[in-house]
């Protein structure tokens, strides 16, 4: 790595201690709390996902990691270092902008070296250094052009050379495709994740896409009005959400409001105003109120126009008729919209295996929608 | 787009657009051809000739007097290029600081005073300070007036520059006043050099504030040709009236050719 | 939306060089005017009293104060002179503007119709007659307006007048040199905000049945109205104390408030009226520059 590792040897070898470390970290503006005690470890190598909706304060978050924004409580510990007062120019960590910043009169490669210079790296280095990562963003032959001369994808991959080009240790992605078109978004996410395997480097991504922070990052941490509402996995934080606001914001999903009666063997007896008496799984993680509400995700509904007689006796299947009120055809799936006689709503969606589906419902058809106890998400309300 | 608001201009658009820009250059025009006349008398055509331009080069007074409005012009503009160019910086990035209604009034109000009022204040500020009148306190005085003006011009441009490219400069590495060399004083480079050029010819054109400011021996261009036009047409102020118009407009077009072709630059050096 | 601290302070830094010099070369001065407007006239150098002398002591000091008089207000307001001179500067800029409005509205609005590609062109070609001097532009039309000009040489050749017009030292020669020396600063502001307007509101109009005319009237003049006042500001405030043009171009049987304020100065060499004159024009002004600093700084929270 030469000249541009600055990691400390004494820091490194302290295998407890994460690669960063956020630490009741605090920002205001004004009277406007922006990001209010958050906490996280990020390992070395890992890429994690900053997830919420635009004003939660990932932003923010994320530029106080480069040096932007100073917190007003709290540490951030890159290596154990405390880094929260150190001028951006100073750490070992690089950004990548939403609006890629790319340098309008310098040319790409002028762009891609400036970090390197900067750095002192003697010419030679230099010239090699951007070549490979030319190579590596697929940019061969563009070095001379002026950002105003390459396309959308050009300039988010010069962006990304430009930011990985000294080597940082923490490499922070704030919106890194939310400026490119949908086809192009996919490509995109292929490639950033084989160059951040390629390189080893430790990627934070800020998206407001959920699709993207899943396909992306190893973890997610789905931010809420300056707090983190949950860290986790892409699937522990759609299957496992662990409060109502994480289960509304990732994905769809149908929620029912009710009071629990019985604890039992790990079960739940919910009763809802609008869906009868629902049995679910006892979740980890639950308070003592009992009123409660159940989440569950559409596609964990089952609709047919007999429902299994003898698994409902059993008490192991939630059973609810209903009729159909609606239908949405969207290719690969078909939403349906059923109106419980209970009085409540439900969304299931359905695959489209067959091109001829035998069981397409119609508007106003009676059916049994059904669905077990392991896929009711039992949450405070 | 552009075809539909082309058939959009109707007969009266184009008479008024033709009709004003003849309004603002036939003047100028008629000026420059009447300081070729070989006639004494001002009015009577009398052949092309270049006497009035030689009679100038021979006028020690007027080269004296247009010699003191270069240098006037000169060190004014680069005082003023970089004064207004600091006050543009604490315009946009400043935020609210203490005094900053009053800054950007002192900022503003240069433009629209009337230079009687400027000229007589900045007078009797020198008086009262027993300052010597004369090239400096010209200068000064017009460097405060032009600064106005370059703080316009530095501040619209700064205003509309994407501020994380000088915090990526500062991610990739540099200092902030280095990231300030780097990358943001290129950008806004042109409209400094913009400004520099108002403020040259700013000072140049100012009779008023230099009428007030100066002193015995300090006479600038514009005050020679004041006294020599109030006695009547000269035809040697025409000439050098259009040796003016000349420079001046040979000064916009190199640097509207140097500002297309600086952009163009990167176009050509890469096959697209 | 965020502080960005680490902007901030180098800005502030910057601020203080140009804060001084303003403060300085602008600010003090008035002090000076303001001071010597209160003074009296006397035969010496400087040419008024009292002097303030700070190192003479307190008495010299406060005898000094007590010697400052409204004398030379009280002279501007009983004078007729200075009267008219104020009544006729507020007549002249307010015509002068309502003549510049009305030639340049057509052509800033013509300017905002040209392709895209023009546009540019076209506000240079507005602008390069600003960058000429002012004193040229104001001798070029005594060139073309004087007894044996060429006005009158071409109204002769085509017989429309018999005999020599007098242009010259006539309130027309000044609308036409104020009208020609303001006209940029009238244009670019109209321009400015006319080329901003989206061309799908004049469709939207004309689609809900507007006649062009009315479009105009309805649509385009409303939405033009912050180019106007800031045009017709740009251009009434430093009217009102024009001096070069009505100098050289109007009559001198009737002044403006710049001329007296001139003469008193150079001719009469009463400093003290002369300061008087100018912290009136002043007031007169204040007004307008109030309005004008809030439109600019309306127009700053826009953008």
């Amino acid at each position: 790595m030469g000249p541009l590792s600055e990691t400390t040897p004494q820091a490194s070898a302290d295998a407890a201690l994460p690669l960063l470390r956020i630490d009741t970290v605090g920002k205001q503006f004004g009277g406007f709390t922006a990001v209010d005690g958050v906490s996280l470890d990020i390992k070395a190598g890992e890429f994690f996902a900053l997830l919420g909706p635009s004003g939660c304060g990932k932003t923010t978050l994320l530029r106080m990691l480069a040096g932007f924004e100073t917190p007003d409580t709290g540490r951030i510990l890159l290596h154990g270092e405390d880094v929260a007062r150190m001028p951006p120019h100073q750490r070992p960590v690089n950004m990548m902008f939403q609006s890629y910043a790319l340098f309008p009169h310098l040319n790409v490669r002028d762009n891609i070296a400036f970090g390197l210079r900067r750095a002192g790296m003697p010419r030679a280095e230099i010239n090699a250094r951007v070549a490979e990562l030319l190579a590596l963003v697929r940019l061969e032959g563009l070095e001379k052009r002026r950002p105003e001369q390459l396309s959308g994808g050009q300039r988010q991959r010069v962006a990304l050379a430009r930011a990985v080009a000294r080597r940082p240790q923490l490499l922070l992605l704030d919106e890194p495709l939310a400026a490119l078109d949908k086809k192009l978004r996919d490509s995109t996410q292929r490639e950033l994740l084989a160059l951040q395997r390629k390189l080893g480097l430790t990627f934070i991504v800020v998206t407001h896409d959920q699709d993207e922070a899943m396909t992306l990052a190893d973890r997610i941490g789905v931010m809420n009005a300056g707090r983190l509402a949950q860290v986790a996995t892409p699937r522990q934080l759609y299957e496992e959400p662990r409060s109502r606001w994480v289960a509304e914001f990732v994905g769809d999903v149908n929620i029912i409001e009710g009071r629990i009666e019985t604890r039992e063997a790990g079960r739940l007896r919910v009763t809802t105003q609008g869906a009868g008496a629902l049995t679910a799984l006892a979740p980890r993680h639950l308070g003592d109120a009992a009123d409660v509400c159940v989440a569950i995700r559409p596609e964990k509904i089952r609709v047919s126009q007999r429902a299994p007689a003898q698994d409902f006796a059993a008490g192991t299947i939630n059973r609810l008729e209903g009729t159909i009120a609606n239908v949405s055809y969207l290719g690969s799936v078909s939403s349906y919209t059923i109106a419980l006689d209970g009085g409540a709503t439900l969304r299931a969606s359905l695959a489209n295996a067959a091109r001829v589906s035998a069981d397409a419902y119609a508007v106003g058809q009676r059916v049994t929608a059904w669905f077990a106890p392991e896929d009711c998400i039992v949450l405070d309300r | 787009m552009s075809a539909r608001r082309f058939a959009a201009m109707s007969r009266f658009n184009v008479a008024s657009l033709a009709l004003g820009l003849a309004f603002l250059y036939l003047p100028i025009v008629i000026l420059v051809i009447y300081s070729f006349n070989g006639s004494q008398l001002v009015t009577v055509w009398g052949g092309w000739s270049l006497r009035w331009y030689t009679a100038f080069f021979n006028d020690e007074a007027m080269l004296t007097a247009a010699g003191t409005s270069l240098r006037v012009a000169a060190v004014s503009a680069t005082l003023a290029a970089v004064l207004g160019t600091l006050a543009a910086l604490a315009l946009v990035r400043g935020e609210r600081f203490k005094g900053r209604t009053l800054f950007s009034g002192m900022l503003y109000a240069p433009l629209v005073m009337p230079e009687v009022i400027t000229g007589l204040s900045l007078l009797l500020l020198f008086v009262a300070l027993g300052a010597e009148r004369g090239f400096w306190t010209v200068t000064i005085a017009h460097t405060t007036l032009t600064m106005c003006f370059v703080a316009v011009i530095v501040q619209s441009r700064l205003g509309s520059i994407d501020r994380s490219l000088e915090e990526a400069a500062m991610d990739l590495g540099c200092g902030p006043v280095k990231a300030f060399v780097a990358v943001t004083l290129p950008l806004i480079a042109p409209a400094i050099a913009a400004g520099w050029m108002l403020a040259f010819t700013l000072s140049l054109d100012d009779l008023v504030i230099a009428s007030f400011t100066t002193g015995p021996g300090s006479a600038t261009l514009p005050i020679r040709i004041y006294s020599e036009v109030r006695l009547g047409v000269k035809p040697e102020i025409n000439a050098i009236c259009a040796l003016i118009i000349g420079a001046v407009t040979l000064a916009i077009v190199t640097a509207s050719l140097a500002t297309k072709l600086s952009s163009r630059r990167g176009g050509n050096a890469a096959p697209m | 939306m965020s502080a960005r601290n680490i902007f901030t302070r180098p800005a502030r830094l910057a601020a203080i060089a140009p804060y001084g010099w303003m403060v300085l070369f602008f600010l003090v001065p008035f002090g000076f005017v303001l001071k010597l407007s209160l003074s009296q006239v006397v035969n010496a150098q400087p040419p008024y009293l009292p002097v303030f002398d700070l190192g003479a002591g307190w008495q010299v000091l406060f005898a000094a104060f007590s010697a400052l008089s409204l004398d030379n207000f009280r002279l501007l307001l009983s004078d007729n002179l200075y009267l008219m001179a104020g009544l006729r500067s507020l007549t002249v800029a307010a015509t002068a503007t309502a003549l510049l409005l009305l030639i340049g509205y057509p052509i800033a609005y013509a300017m905002a119709r040209l392709p895209r590609r023009w546009q540019p062109l076209a506000m240079m070609l507005v602008i390069v007659p600003f960058w000429t001097s002012f004193l040229i532009r104001v001798y070029a039309w005594i060139n073309i307006l004087q007894h044996d000009g060429l006005l009158n040489q071409v109204l002769l050749a085509l017989h429309i007048v018999s005999e020599p017009v007098v242009w010259l030292s006539t309130d027309t020669a000044m609308y036409i040199g104020m009208v020609y020396s303001y006209l940029p600063f009238m244009i670019l502001p109209l321009y400015a905000t006319l080329s901003k307007l989206d061309p799908a509101l004049l469709e939207a109009a004309a689609d809900l049945g507007s006649s062009p005319l009315q479009s105009f009237w309805r649509v385009t003049l409303p939405l033009s109205l912050p180019g106007v006042g800031a045009g017709a500001l740009l251009c009434f405030i430093p009217l009102v104390g024009e001096f070069v043009i009505p100098d050289l171009l109007a009559g001198s049987d009737s002044l403006m408030i710049g001329q007296t304020l001139w003469l008193e100065f150079f001719t009469n060499r009463d400093w003290p009226v002369a300061a008087a004159t100018a912290v009136m024009l002043l007031l007169i002004l204040l007004l307008p520059l109030v309005i004008y600093d809030r439109f600019q700084r309306r127009q700053m929270v826009r953008s």
